[in-house]
């Protein structure tokens, strides 16, 4: 499975009639079982993309195209939103629950499931209570779980822990990697920090700031399983160091653009 | 650091929002009811003002107390409640249905938006001699005005309570497959739900001034009428059980709606 994003561009048209240009003319693909970074300054449009390859939102031009999937027995993708987006009134279980109810599972299927991924992201004991109960990062877990409770071909993540603490940000940094490299799925994941992109990236795309353009593509060539220690050494530093070049004076230019 | 010192004058810092601080001060509110009835009874019973306008406490409580066994008092509490319960239930579902359309549907919303807007600031007891003209002066006629008094402030609740929906829920509904329909049972209706109780809450008090406002135009039987009636007939106790019996009906009311919201709502902090 591999999933193509061929010349997607995006032009919103607001209230006032004035047309913001997100994106321009996105290529990139993600390939089978692959981590997939897009990082670029706030405002680049890396969540309009997203939400254009969920099908959340119509691209103005170009178009997402998912190859080789047999069937349609499973969902294209199942996003995981920065704002944990976990359903108030269903317990932790019952919003993991969720995706596989709307396909229809049947109960055992859908028991089996939610026990699986309620243990993957470390949930266990939790399951009965509601969202406002949890911390930041347990309420990301849940919607980790939920996602990856789904089965999607590919998972999508919008910048997942920029609101949660820097500590809890790098422990589940950490875990994400684990259960990437356990569930094997591919991942789309949006980002403004560099050192997230590096730690979690196979490759990591950086974007130009608005409108959005594919600025670089840039391997990391970092062994896996990685552990939080890598981040001290110079392979990653350096890597950092290249996309932080990339992106400075970008962001630069944008601290001290007027607002329109 | 042995060195001698002078001693230094001390200032403690103090908490400066002492004053900010709320309690409850359930025996002070006990104390002042109390003693209001005290005063009123005691005015009854010297005779400072004729029983025909204040009748004591103890009198009212007699008179109810007679009204009670004589089963009188259910007579009328019922035929209120009976009007109220189909006038409330139906427009509660109505009005619920409705809400959503108008907030799903944006043609619905186009059509619905306008009239509502027209008619909600009409006072609802103004249409009941219309209502009499076309359903006649039975129960139908009360239990629409009642209904209609309660639609309203249901719509326009539901209404905002579905626009209002976090917009990444329903995207990440759709995100996990679900399609309008199972959106609006699964999404759109919990998110709602707070606002459907706002909506009930100031609806089943309309709905208690409605009933007697209407049992006074027109009615054989009900807390209105009884009001009413005792006035007529200066039957002064009377007049104050009937009222003390609204004062219990909404007491009793808003207690049953928080009790049921707290069951459908457990998420609510
Ligand atoms: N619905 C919309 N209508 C108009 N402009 C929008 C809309 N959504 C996003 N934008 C604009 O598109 C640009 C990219 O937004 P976004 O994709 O959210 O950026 P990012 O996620 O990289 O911070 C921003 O300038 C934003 O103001
Ligand atoms: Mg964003």
């Amino acid at each position: 499975m591999r999933v193509v994003i061929e010349n997607i561009s995006k032009t919103f048209e607001d209230g006032t009639g004035e047309h913001i240009e997100a994106l321009r003319d996105i290529n990139l693909s993600n390939e089978e079982n692959e981590f997939l970074v897009v990082v670029g300054p706030s405002g680049c449009g890396k969540s309009t993309l997203l939400n254009i390859v969920a099908g959340l939102l119509p691209a103005t031009s170009g178009k997402v195209v998912f190859e080789g999937i047999p069937d349609e027995s499973r969902p294209h993708t199942a996003v995981v939103f920065q704002e944990f987006a976990l359903f108030p009134w269903r317990t932790v279980e019952r919003n993991v629950v969720y995706g596989p109810e709307e396909r229809g599972l049947p109960r055992k299927d859908r028991q089996k499931i939610v026990r699986y991924y309620i243990d993957l992201v470390g949930l266990t004991g939790f399951e009965k209570k509601y969202p406002h109960q949890l911390s930041g990062g347990m309420k990301q877990r849940v919607s980790i779980a939920r996602a990856l409770a789904n089965d999607p071909w590919l998972l999508l993540m919008d910048e997942p822990f920029s609101a949660l603490d820097a500590q809890t940000r790098t422990i589940m940094q950490g875990e994400l990697s684990q259960i990437y490299e356990k569930t094997q799925k591919s991942v789309l994941y949006i980002t403004h920090n560099i050192q997230e992109a590096v730690f979690l990236g196979d490759r990591v795309a950086v974007l130009s700031r608005r409108p959005g353009r594919v600025e670089r593509i840039i391997p990391i060539d970092l062994p896996r399983p990685r552990q939080e220690h890598i981040m001290l050494e110079p392979r990653f530093l350096s890597y950092v160091d290249q996309i932080w070049q990339h992106i400075r004076g970008q962001a630069m230019e944008a601290l001290t653009e007027e607002k329109p | 650091m042995s060195r001698d010192r002078q001693p230094l004058a001390e200032t403690v810092v103090q908490d400066k929002t002492v004053f900010m601080i709320r309690r409850e001060h359930r025996l002070i509110s006990l104390i002042f009811i109390l003693g209001l009835f005290g005063v009123w009874e005691l005015i009854a019973r010297l005779g400072l003002v004729s029983p025909l306008f204040l009748p004591a406490p103890s009198a009212i409580l007699v008179t109810g107390y007679k009204m009670v066994l004589s089963g009188e008092i259910f007579h009328h509490i019922g035929a209120s409640l009976w009007r109220i319960f189909w006038g409330f239930s139906c427009a509660v579902i109505i009005g619920t249905f409705v809400g959503i359309l108008l907030g799903f549907f944006s043609v619905a919303e186009s059509i619905g938006n306008p009239i509502i807007a027209s008619t909600y600031p009409i006072p609802k007891i103004a249409i009941l001699p219309l209502l009499i003209l076309w359903l006649g002066i039975g129960e139908y006629s009360k239990i629409t005005v009642i209904g209609l008094g309660v639609f309203f402030p249901m719509v326009i609740n539901v209404y905002t309570g579905v626009r209002n929906a976090d917009p990444v829920l329903i995207k990440a509904a759709i995100s996990l497959g679900s399609n309008p329909q199972r959106i609006i049972r699964k999404v759109i209706l919990p998110s709602a739900l707070p606002m459907i109780f706002a909506g009930l809450k100031l609806g089943i008090g309309i709905a208690l001034l409605l009933v007697v406002a209407a049992e006074m135009i027109a009615a054989d039987a009900g807390i209105g009428f009884l009001i009413l009636t005792s006035a007529d007939l200066m039957q002064t106790t009377k007049l104050m059980f009937g009222i003390s019996i609204l004062s219990m009906l909404g007491l009793i009311f808003s207690w049953l709606i928080d009790r049921l919201e707290k069951l459908c709502i457990p998420w609510k902090k």
